[in-house]
């Protein structure tokens, strides 16, 4: 139902009736409460938002919200969003899904995402696990957590998302976590607002397979509290953290990557050229 | 006696200019009046490698090579053998060769088709900028008696972005080439030039305006030999209809581009060629079960992995008809020849948009990269991509299941239409579900959607081209099934057994998935001898068309791989031993 104007819309007026699948005190509820905040104080159309996601737990999360949702395949969500705002720059497009998701099996278009710079917000709900397969290793896990798939740890140094997201291109790069969902909200209203691609990676701990993250809230530091444009002053900060800084580590007005819209011809005009 | 069929080849290793020789010699000859088919065939090298193109010339259409080649003209015998196979000769053909090239191969000398040498690049010497390539063409035309209007309009149609001197430097070699030809004349028929004007397209932009013409706006794609120029012919012409190309990463991202695209409302498309088209097959899945419409042109080379990339087998009809894991209800087309390659695509666009699904569209190197010179070609002006799209009111089932089995579609931006597409089996609503009810109903939907479609444009049926010639279907007793760039193969064989009392059908299936089983049994009649003719080793369509039940116990199969083209000599041979 969407008979209020833009105005009136409240955050729970984001979310679809449909339960999440999550665990009780899944780090993903904040997010999904957080962005219902962020449309709502932009004052954002429903029906103008197109929020794209792939597989994983945190990947279930368009359906869980009252606008047009792509809930697609395992990686490609990125994909899916790109082509949706190539094809429909009018909208709003958000992306989202896991470390995995989104790291490992889509890390290709993690990259090209990053260096296209298309106008679109991604968010990677980071809790350095596979959850919907029951707790494998995932490209931000410790490379000693043990787990069933990888007994002795992955063995396999951890991925630095923000490092990664600088220097393939993005042109907005933040940190935040489930445990401030405030903070968080703040970040994606910045993120949606800004011009060109968005990374978010929010710290979002899994109850079920890596307990041990309930100590995050203790580690979680603002220590990006001033963001920069200078590529190289961001990348010191990013490797100067342990990984547990939040804020909005990294924001430049670089050139968006935009469809051109001639339409100078019409469709009959084509075979004009074909004729002997 | 003047000759009004005959063909072409014409080789030469990187920088003696064999393409741009045939692309001039095609023109002039279409400004001659004739109908003509040139297929280009080229090593593995990015610049400088070897190639060749083949041409075919004559007073009716035509999409097909012949037996043997009337005439040879080598710039150079550099890597020969390559093409060796592809350039039938025998004791009639006529080989021009520059006589700097050395000793005719032992290959070709046994082939006992007469050898002339001729001293090219010495003659080129004698014009200023003169090139061999348009000595050796000069010689072509004054066997072949073209008019210097036809040659004039040819080289600037061909050269003339290049500018005058260019220009110049090649009509003065073509005429010396001429002038100094003592060679013996090959009297072809005098043609009237057409009061229609016909169109010379190659089978890449056939396929990509018979996208633009049913209404795709969006592609994304990934650069591949040889759909690449599928691509690039659309991707300037679509940015001035108000459309984009967007470049993908990878295969994995263009499919999933298009299905975001598409999922946005626009109608989409990508090209690819077999291994794409295998890193694509998830997202053909994911559009299949989110119902959201799209299309796939897929160009086959040699496979299977990385194959021969740069020539024609028909060996991707397996993975288009059953690449997909889960049971994926889909469409399969497939042109028929390079004219037909317009349609075929404008129709797999429309029927993907009707019934909200993967039309995958299977061309080849042979039609794709061949350039012809045919009639003006059929555009079906209503076959225009129209989705059904939702009424904008609440309660609104994306899924909803209909007595067509396709629902209405909301596009984001409507205001009361909100949902959430799903690779995940889902409820009418849209919501994930794992419950047997709505798996069964949700995947009978997809396929009845698929299967009760009229497939009928005006009531004619369009899923196949059925020839008989001048017999009555009924007293036809040889049928002849085949699919895509073979069609024009069989029907040339078909013809030459007519012509010696054969009582010969031509089935040429465009539509292949859904198979329309019964429109085919009835086709087949009581054909006593019924053969399956395709270019791949797998023998593909005759194990479909078997699997359905829609051939006699009988049926013959005569199935080779590529990438030399079936002949139709080869044809009549293998029709001929079975009678």
């Amino acid at each position: 139902m969407s008979t209020e104007s833009p105005t009136d819309l409240k955050p729970k007026n984001y979310k679809s009736d449909i339960k999440p699948v999550w665990c009780p005190g899944c780090g993903h509820f904040a997010v999904l409460s957080a962005l219902t905040k962020s449309l709502a104080y932009l004052k954002i159309p429903k029906h103008d938002v197109g929020f794209v996601s792939g597989i994983g737990c945190s990947s279930r999360i368009p359906a869980y919200f009252d606008t047009y949702g792509f809930h697609g395949v395992h990686g490609r969500g990125l994909a899916v969003a790109s082509g949706l705002k190539a094809a429909r720059p009018d909208l709003t497009v958000i992306a989202a899904g896991g470390d995995g998701d989104g790291f490992s099996i889509g890390g290709n278009h993690f990259l090209h995402a990053c260096r296209r710079n298309m106008d679109i917000l991604y968010i990677v709900m980071d809790n350095q696990v596979y959850g919907m397969t029951k707790g494998q290793a995932s490209p931000t896990s410790d490379p000693q957590w043990p787990n069933k798939l990888t007994p002795h740890g992955s063995g396999i140094r951890p991925f630095n998302p923000l490092a990664i997201a600088l220097s393939s291109g993005a042109s907005f790069i933040a940190r935040a976590f489930s445990g401030d969902p405030s903070g968080m909200s703040k970040i994606f209203v910045e993120a949606i607002e800004h011009e060109g691609f968005a990374f978010v990676q929010v710290l979002s701990p899994c109850k079920t397979f890596c307990p041990e993250q309930s100590e995050w809230k203790h580690q979680v530091k603002e220590v990006f509290s001033e963001t920069t444009n200078d590529s190289v002053l961001a990348a010191q900060r990013i490797h100067s953290d342990n990984g547990m800084g939040k804020g909005i580590v990294y924001q430049s007005n670089k050139p968006v990557y935009r469809c051109t819209y001639d339409a100078s011809i019409q469709r009959k005009d084509l075979i004009k050229e074909f004729t002997l | 006696m003047s000759e009004s069929y005959f063909s072409v080849a014409i080789t030469g290793s990187g920088g003696t200019g064999a393409v741009t020789t045939g692309l001039i010699f095609l023109e002039a000859m279409a400004h001659q009046g004739y109908y003509g088919f040139m297929i280009r065939s080229a090593g593995p090298q990015i610049r400088g490698g070897e190639s060749a193109v083949m041409l075919n010339f004559s007073s009716y259409e035509l999409h097909s090579t012949n037996d043997h080649f009337d005439y040879l003209l080598a710039f150079d015998w550099f890597n020969i053998e390559r093409f060796i196979d592809e350039i039938p000769l025998n004791n009639h053909s006529q080989v021009i060769y520059d006589a700097k090239a050395g000793e005719v191969p032992k290959a070709l000398q046994h082939t006992q088709a007469n050898f002339t040498a001729i001293d090219l690049q010495k003659e080129a010497k004698v014009v200023t900028d003169g090139r061999a390539n348009m000595i050796g063409l000069g010689i072509l035309c004054q066997t072949f008696e073209i008019s210097e209007a036809s040659i004039t309009h040819a080289v600037n149609k061909v050269l003339g972005k290049k500018g005058e001197k260019v220009t110049k430097a090649a009509i003065d070699g073509i005429t010396a080439g001429m002038n100094n030809s003592n060679l013996e004349k090959y009297p072809i028929a005098k043609l009237s030039v057409p009061s229609v004007k016909r169109w010379s397209i190659s089978g890449n932009e056939a396929c990509g305006l018979g996208a633009l013409t049913a209404g795709v706006k969006f592609v994304a794609a990934y650069p591949i030999t040889p759909a690449t120029e599928v691509l690039e012919w659309m991707s300037p012409r679509l940015e001035k209809l108000g459309g984009n190309l967007l470049q993908a990463e990878d295969e994995l991202a263009s499919i999933n581009m298009i299905i975001g695209a598409s999922f946005g409302g626009v109608p989409s498309l990508t090209a690819t060629s077999g291994p794409g088209l295998s890193l694509m097959m998830e997202g053909l899945g994911l559009a299949v079960t989110s119902e959201t419409p799209l299309v796939v042109i897929n160009v086959m080379r040699g496979g299977p992995s990385t194959g021969i990339p740069t020539k024609s087998e028909q060996s991707d009809l397996n993975i288009a008809l059953y690449g997909f894991h889960g049971d994926a209800p889909h469409l399969v087309l497939a042109p028929l020849n390079i004219a037909d390659s317009v349609f075929t695509t404008q129709w797999a666009c429309y029927l993907a948009e009707q019934l909200q699904t993967v039309a995958i569209v299977l061309s080849d190197q042979s039609l794709g990269q061949s350039r012809a010179v045919i009639n003006e070609p059929l555009i079906h002006t209503q076959l225009e991509s129209k989705r059904l799209i939702a009424a904008n009111e609440d309660n609104y089932l994306r899924y909803q299941l209909t007595e067509s089995g396709v629902s209405p579609m909301s596009i984001p931006g409507m205001e009361n239409t909100m949902y959430t597409a799903d690779g995940l089996e889902h409820n009418p609503q849209g919501t994930p579900s794992s419950m047997s009810h709505d798996h069964l109903t949700q995947m009978n939907k997809r396929q009845n959607k698929i299967e009760k479609f009229n497939y009928q444009i005006d009531g004619e049926d369009y899923w196949s081209n059925i020839e008989t010639g001048n017999y009555d279907i009924k007293d036809t007793n040889i049928c002849l099934i085949t699919w895509g760039s073979a069609s024009a193969m069989v029907e040339v064989a078909a013809q030459r057994l007519r012509s010696r009392g054969k009582a010969v059908k031509t089935i040429a299936i465009r539509l292949i998935m859904p198979l329309q089983k019964e429109a085919l049994i009835k086709a087949i009649g009581d054909s006593h001898l019924v053969m399956v003719i395709e270019q791949n080793q797998g023998k593909q369509l005759f194990q479909y068309l078997h699997a359905n039940q829609a051939l006699p116990g009988n049926t013959l199969s005569y199935a080779r791989p590529g990438p030399l083209p079936l002949r139709p000599g080869e044809i009549m041979t293998q029709v001929g031993e079975n009678l």
